[in-house]
């Protein structure tokens, strides 16, 4: 029982790695542009829910408020600076979208302090509920499996079966020739990086009561999402979501039962810190494993 | 402007040199521990320069090399102060001829094994990796108990030197400086080499160096191995010179760090990473003295020199004398 509630708590990170980590590889994939400040639109939507949550005490306005402070981020950002950089190198961007953290960074400290919010759990939701005799699970996660999942759903109907998705695979795979054949490239990719953007921002919502609201929050998992995008593929939605899926299994079970299984054979102390350092690296190894065997990435087909 | 540049380069030396006694006649006894400082990022900016400058490389996670440096220094000092062995074979020592050969190996060789990985991908992929691997890396001696975790290790005195008192603070920056020279010398017998050249054709167009025959693969392993002792010496003096290492010396912020010191002075300069170093350094104590919000006005520099300029500091500078020219 044990292990399916952890199957699932790796279901429920793997779920919030992706919607960061579709977001990521749609703007890289469509736009060329790698965006690091991607973390910050994530930690923007769960401050602005977890302040919005904490004066009003509105679950639904907690959640248009922190999709909208994100969405609202991602456009001035897009605006201001990320429109500069399309025909730049990448290092000109990861330079620009580095100094975007260290300003967000700098400014959330500056106007919340480096105390971590910590958000109420939404009423109605803070139950439990019993799945299988003997499996009782947290609602609220559960129904974070059931948001990211949908999400998932949606975005998958987006791309493949609307005229806006047709232009995004277009574009993943043939930017030149999209933008040859006359499309607004510019409206595209404003559209692009605010989806991407929203997506951020909702993880960033849902993740608020689970996790501590600070700031350097984002950079963690925007990591994360990065060996996601990696082993998925970049520009592979697909990729992003099985990747997400793999990783946040991985990651959580590697943490939950390593230094146990490790008892088995080391002393008591060492197997904890063996178990902790290993399972602190265990999707970084799995990085690493799927670059020897498919260095493109898992979902990405060879051109 | 460019018969200049002997000059300016002798200026600059004789500067350096003096700069202990400058220190002392000026009463500013703080200049020689920022531009031990200083020295010190420059060696780290200018190895991770070959990569990112010579070789079109762009590894976000070039601090992992600079921590590798920093705790080969102070697991052996701890071992030393202990007097017990690492994994009970290695003893502890704190000679300084032996822990900055053996820091640049250990650096050199993770870099290796990174590297391999690593160059499997190129692009933004490459970019991810690194950041990727350098953070498994922070991770892994966040969780490293034995040596300190999170909060580190500290050092109670100076690896030792013969000869030589380490521990005055005017002769260890004599050491650095004798470093960062010697370092600039190998990166500058490197990029005019056949290997530097073929590393910044490598740049230019990796297909038509793989038409003209050339694998690229072990020439940019190499220059990271390279790039990775050199990341790993500057970290052993930076272990020496603050008598402390901490899993924050690789976080993924300092990669970003040494980045812009490059970007500042310069990419693919010889002295650009040593004058974006300089800059770097010093603005940071200068913000740090104003506000305790400095990352804010960093980060607003860093986005106004990227999106505005293109060349850092030595392009500006290019540029000037080239309109005074």
């Amino acid at each position: 029982m044990l292990f399916l509630e952890q199957l699932l708590n790796g279901v429920q990170l793997g779920v919030t790695l992706f919607l960061m980590a579709s977001g990521l590889t749609l703007i890289f994939g469509i736009m060329g542009v790698i965006n690091l400040a991607h973390g910050s639109l994530y930690m923007i939507g769960a401050y602005a829910s977890a302040l919005i949550a904490a004066a009003t005490g509105s679950v639904a306005l907690a959640l248009c408020g922190g999709l909208l402070a994100a969405g609202l981020a991602g456009f001035l950002i897009e605006f201001f600076v990320i429109r500069r950089l399309y025909q730049r190198g990448h290092l000109d961007q990861v330079l620009a979208t580095f100094a975007l953290i260290l300003i967000i960074n700098q400014s959330a400290t500056m106007l919340f302090g480096r105390q971590p919010l910590f958000v109420k759990m939404p009423d109605g939701l803070n139950g439990f509920v019993t799945l299988l005799p003997g499996l009782v699970y947290p609602i609220y996660r559960l129904g974070v499996i059931a948001v990211g999942l949908s999400v998932a759903c949606g975005l998958f109907l987006l791309i493949n079966e609307t005229r806006v998705g047709m232009l995004v695979r277009a574009g993943a795979t043939h930017r030149e020739m999209v933008r040859a054949l006359g499309v607004n490239i510019n409206r595209l990719y404003a559209m692009i990086f605010a989806l991407g953007a929203l997506l951020a921002g909702l993880a960033g919502v849902l993740a608020s009561p689970i996790i501590a609201v600070q700031v350097g929050m984002g950079e963690q998992v925007l990591i994360l999402a990065f060996v996601v995008v990696v082993i998925g593929g970049v520009g592979s939605v697909r990729g992003a979501f099985f990747g997400a899926l793999v990783a946040g299994i991985v990651d959580t079970m590697m943490r939950a039962f390593m230094p146990g299984l490790l008892r088995h054979v080391l002393s008591g102390p060492d197997a904890d810190a063996l178990g902790a350092g290993l399972a602190s690296v265990g999707v970084y190894l799995l990085m690493a494993l799927v670059l020897l065997l498919r260095p493109k990435g898992l979902f990405v087909r060879p051109a | 402007m460019r018969a200049l540049r002997p000059a300016l380069l002798a200026l600059l030396i004789v500067l350096l040199l003096a700069l202990p006694v400058l220190s002392e006649a000026l009463r500013q006894p703080a200049a020689i521990g920022l531009a031990t400082q200083v020295l010190i990022y420059a060696i780290a900016a200018m190895s991770l320069n070959l990569i990112l400058g010579y070789g079109g490389m762009i590894s976000f996670g070039h601090a992992a090399f600079f921590g590798i440096g920093g705790y080969v220094t102070g697991i052996l000092y701890s071992h030393f102060a202990e007097h017990s062995a690492f994994l009970g074979l290695v003893p502890g020592t704190n000679d300084m001829l032996i822990v900055l050969p053996l820091a640049m190996l250990i650096s050199g060789l993770m870099a290796a094994i990174i590297g391999a990985f690593c160059l499997r991908t190129n692009g933004v992929q490459f970019i991810m990796i690194t950041l990727a691997f350098a953070q498994m890396l922070f991770f892994l001696f966040v969780s490293l108990k034995t040596y300190g975790g999170d909060d580190g290790l500290m050092m109670r005195r100076r690896d030792v030197l013969p000869f030589l008192d380490t521990r005055n603070d005017t002769n260890f920056y004599l050491v650095c400086l004798t470093l960062a020279g010697l370092w600039l010398a190998v990166t500058r017998g490197v990029v005019r080499s056949k290997f530097g050249l073929v590393l910044g054709g490598l740049r230019q167009n990796e297909q038509r160096m793989e038409a003209i025959g050339i694998a690229p693969y072990p020439y940019k392993l190499v220059a990271f191995i390279i790039a990775g002792m050199g990341a790993g010496l500057a970290g052993a003096l930076m272990a020496n010179y603050l008598r402390f290492v901490s899993p924050g010396m690789m976080n993924w912020t300092r990669s970003g760090d040494l980045m812009m010191m490059v970007i500042l002075g310069g990419v693919g300069t010889l002295m650009g990473p040593l004058l974006g170093a300089a800059a770097f350094v010093i603005l940071e104590s200068w913000l740090t003295t104003l506000t305790e919000n400095w990352q804010f006005p960093l980060g607003l520099l860093l986005l106004a020199l990227v999106l505005f300029t293109n060349g850092g500091l030595a392009g500006l500078l290019d540029r000037l004398w080239g309109r005074t020219r």
